[in-house]
């Protein structure tokens, strides 16, 4: 493990001297208001809190809190806004802003990574290389769908569902956004988005975006707060439908709050993901893949393969080469262009992370990092490989979501499925093999919603994501992301045909008549 | 095959076990197809991941003048001449002549015929002389030739050869008469240091470059080299990847250190830098060494020159600044 922050590099004879991103392209505000309406607005109550640089612990602006009453105005600028102009435009005006979106997205690509690196502690290189364009892609592939609806659904008529309240995380906060405002907007919905409070400063940036995009007032209204503004929304009875990414924990708090109210939910939670190597499997890349698995974004990946589970026969060949490269890993200054591992995001977090790691040494796993220095200053974590686990041991059993992976060994197919599937989650899982037919067997027999083949963590918007059991329900991306956002004709949840809160004539998609 | 013997096997590799291997073609076979596989949109990925690093300021001139010192100065034309080469010879001795703290190359590189001038233009230097030899570049000439071809380098001074396998033999599955080709032509280069040149432009998958290396090594090729520079595609960052993983792991189970060197195709500094950042996270520290890592190329140079210059001077000058080869 090398310190990027120290200066010194990968080796002697070569080393990389800092690379730091300039964080001059992005202007930070003092403060924020609440975007509502088309416009920042004070919180009623005045409530405010901070945002922090978890890499430095430095305190970045001041963000508004918003109450009960903000989030009411904010639901009743998007009813307002669904009902007057956005529902009523056809699928192609309505794709015209998302294209424009997408394009501004990429237009100010470099402002998004640094502010997102900034706020999040992820490395530039994965804002840059992952979180900014595959935002961009969002809002491009569901522009495309915009004025297509009617094959997403098989030719049945449909409309929106109204106004959508959507609640975000901290890990892809920028990239969440994404998820869950392109398909919403193509679908003719309106929205009303809390982003997670230790990461609010990207969802305000889009605002400037939606403004710049000149998108209608109300269309995206983003109230930026903690838990009890993220449940003022769920409850908000002008509020049609609910998406949620997260934890597990808040997913079955919401899943109550609004049982018996008939609002649509789609949830999109916690994981344990197994990752599978066969004793067949192109070593080298399976061991790279692997490291993104559960490194990748400092393990903050609700579908990190946070579960090694490798062959036996290769298990001490597996392990060696896993070693040997996690060595190499740059963990430091996240705006550093060479840094593979950046900040844990907050201190609870963090102490999140320690508490099961030491729980993993506790209950008998042997653990193992690399040589690494931690900065002094800011929230931060070793890359950390758990060897000898069992199935009961918590670090096989818990989300951790950091970077702390877990090593099980198996004998037989029938095993590593048996052990890949028994978790309380079933959100994505790897396999790795040369021999396509052993990896059609196991993909097909695996209980998770999305499995990578000789390959993981892999996104594209044309693909469909999302979870089995208390990973959630719903699928985000591909033609069935549009499914959240659409309901088929006839009456809506208060029985209504029509006129009032649910869509009037003038709201029926274009496109189905 | 008695011993077992993986790519990955820790430990050194029994001399026993390469008696076995080198029986037939099919045993060599079961042991060249028993190493782990390559996943080509894998390793393309991790090189295109790694051709992302960022090598700037300090970092940066180290990693340039090291690049100078790894380069096998080329050429391999129909038309070169001795006045060329000992022009090339007189750039190898000092690459610029404005700058005298500009290292030297490692070795020039030149057809058998004109080894004895490089040898005579570099007396008194460390640079060494390498001659591409074996019916160089397609390796369509009976042994007898190769190995005439071999020892009239060797006999006039060069102190590297860089050998080309026989492609065709190779694909079809003679691993056997490949192994005793390599072999023959290292008995014939008595010191001199051996390069093995795969042609992995036309070996067509990426498990077959790690093959080629594996059969290379266990010849007792002291370098694997991707390219005559003859073939396109020459060297590409994932063949030399894979090429990388080979001779670490390779090492890691017989104890011995062969050389890389990736030939052709390489032009600018950002190609060498790209290279550079590929040993230094692949086979390790141990390899970022000109007496194990080499680039076959000849503009190449000039591009690092300038480079050089503009990190000094902190301008560019142009191409009229640096000489021609």
């Amino acid at each position: 493990m090398t310190g990027s922050s120290s200066g010194s590099g990968t080796s002697r004879a070569l080393g990389y001297a800092p690379a730091p991103e300039s964080r001059s392209v992005v202007d930070i505000a003092p403060s924020y208001g609440l975007f509502i309406d088309g416009e920042f607005t004070e919180p009623a109550d005045g409530g405010t809190f901070k945002t922090v640089n978890p890499a430095t612990e430095e305190v970045l602006c001041e963000v508004s809190e918003a109450g009960a009453g903000d989030v009411d105005r904010a639901v009743r600028a998007a009813r307002r806004a669904y009902e007057r102009t956005w529902s009523r435009l056809p699928g192609s005006e309505r794709a015209k802003y998302l294209f424009r979106i997408a394009r501004i997205l990429q237009e100010r690509a470099r402002e998004f990574a640094v502010l997102e690196t900034l706020d999040n502690g992820k490395p530039i290189k994965e804002s840059r290389d992952v979180d900014v364009p595959l935002s961009a892609a969002w809002f491009f592939y569901y522009a495309g769908w915009a004025d297509k609806l009617r094959h997403a659904t098989g030719g049945l008529p449909a409309h929106p569902l109204g106004v959508v309240g959507q609640v975000i995380p901290w890990n892809f906060p920028l990239m969440m956004l994404a998820w869950k405002v392109a398909p919403a907007l193509a679908c003719g919905n309106t929205v009303v988005l809390k982003p997670a409070e230790t990461t609010p400063l990207t969802a305000l940036l889009f605002a400037d975006v939606c403004r710049q995009a000149e998108l209608p007032p109300g269309v995206v209204n983003i109230v930026t707060g903690a838990g009890e503004t993220g449940r003022a929304v769920a409850g908000h009875p002008g509020v049609d439908k609910i998406a949620f990414t997260g934890s597990t924990e808040v997913g079955k708090a919401i899943a109550r709050q609004v049982a018996g109210t008939g609002k649509p939910v789609t949830l999109e939670l916690g994981g344990k993901a197994a990752n599978i190597v066969f004793d067949d499997a192109a070593v080298d890349q399976a061991v790279e893949g692997v490291v993104s698995g559960i490194f990748f974004n400092q393990g903050h990946v609700c579908c990190a393969g946070s579960r090694l589970l490798v062959q036996e026969s290769v298990h001490e060949e597996v392990l060696a080469a896993l070693r040997r490269r996690l060595t190499t890993l740059r963990l430091g200054d996240p705006m550093d262009k060479n840094t593979d591992i950046g900040a844990i995001n907050s201190a609870g977090q963090l102490a999140r992370v320690r508490e099961l790691a030491d729980a993993g040494e506790a209950e008998g796993a042997q653990r193992w990092s690399p040589a690494c220095e931690l900065p002094g200053q800011g929230y931060w974590f070793p890359p950390t490989v758990f060897t000898g686990v069992s199935q009961a041991h918590r670090i096989a059993r818990e989300e951790i979501f950091g970077p702390v992976l877990s090593v099980l060994t198996f004998r037989t197919a029938e095993e590593a499925v048996e052990k890949a599937n028994n978790t309380p989650y079933g959100l994505s899982a790897g396999v790795w093999t040369e021999k396509g037919s052993r990896a059609l067997w196991t993909a097909a027999r695996l209980r998770a919603g999305v499995v990578w083949t000789n390959t993981y963590n892999r996104f594209d918007p044309a693909s469909p994501f999302g979870g089995y059991k208390e990973s959630g329900y719903g699928r985000e991306g591909g033609r069935h992301g549009l499914d959240a956002y659409l309901a088929p004709d006839g009456p809506d949840r208060r029985g209504h045909l029509g006129s009032g809160t649910g869509p009037g004539p003038g709201a029926v998609l274009e496109d189905f008549r | 095959m008695t011993a077992p013997l993986t790519g990955l096997d820790p430990g050194v590799i029994d001399p026993g076990a390469v008696e076995d291997l080198i029986s037939s073609d099919a045993s060599l076979r079961r042991f060249l197809h028993g190493l782990p596989g390559v996943d080509q949109v894998g390793v393309e990925a991790r090189s295109a991941a790694l051709a992302t690093r960022s090598v700037k300021t300090t970092a940066k001139a180290r990693a340039i003048d090291l690049a100078v010192r790894m380069i096998d100065l080329t050429t391999l034309e129909g038309a070169d001449t001795p006045g060329k080469v000992r022009s090339l010879c007189a750039k190898a001795r000092r690459p610029d002549p404005a700058d005298p703290t500009t290292p030297q190359v490692a070795a020039v590189c030149v057809y058998p015929d004109l080894v004895p001038v490089a040898v005579e233009a570099l007396d008194g230097s460390p640079v060494q002389v390498a001659s591409v030899a074996t019916a160089f570049p397609a390796g369509r000439a009976a042994l007898p030739v190769k190995l005439a071809d071999t020892a009239d380098a060797v006999a006039a001074g060069a102190h590297e050869v860089d050998m080309v396998i026989d492609r065709g033999a190779f694909l079809s599955g003679r691993y056997l008469h490949v192994y005793d080709e390599i072999r023959a032509v290292k008995d014939v280069c008595a010191g001199a240091h051996l390069k093995v040149i795969l042609e992995t432009g036309e070996l067509a998958t990426y498990d077959n470059v790690r093959r080629a290396s594996w059969l290379a090594m266990l010849a007792g090729g002291d370098f694997i080299k991707t390219s005559t520079g003859k073939v396109s595609p020459a060297a590409t960052l994932p063949v030399t990847l894979v090429m990388l993983e080979a001779v670490r792991d390779y090492r890691e189970a017989t104890g011995r250190q062969v050389g890389v060197k990736p030939a052709g195709g390489i032009r600018t500094t950002k190609d060498a830098l790209r290279h550079l950042v590929q040993v230094g996270e692949t086979a390790g520290e141990d390899w970022l060494d000109p007496r194990w890592f080499r680039l076959g190329a000849s503009s190449l140079l000039n591009d690092l020159l300038m480079q050089r210059a503009k990190a000094a001077s902190g301008r560019y000058s142009g191409p009229d600044y640096v000489s021609l080869d």
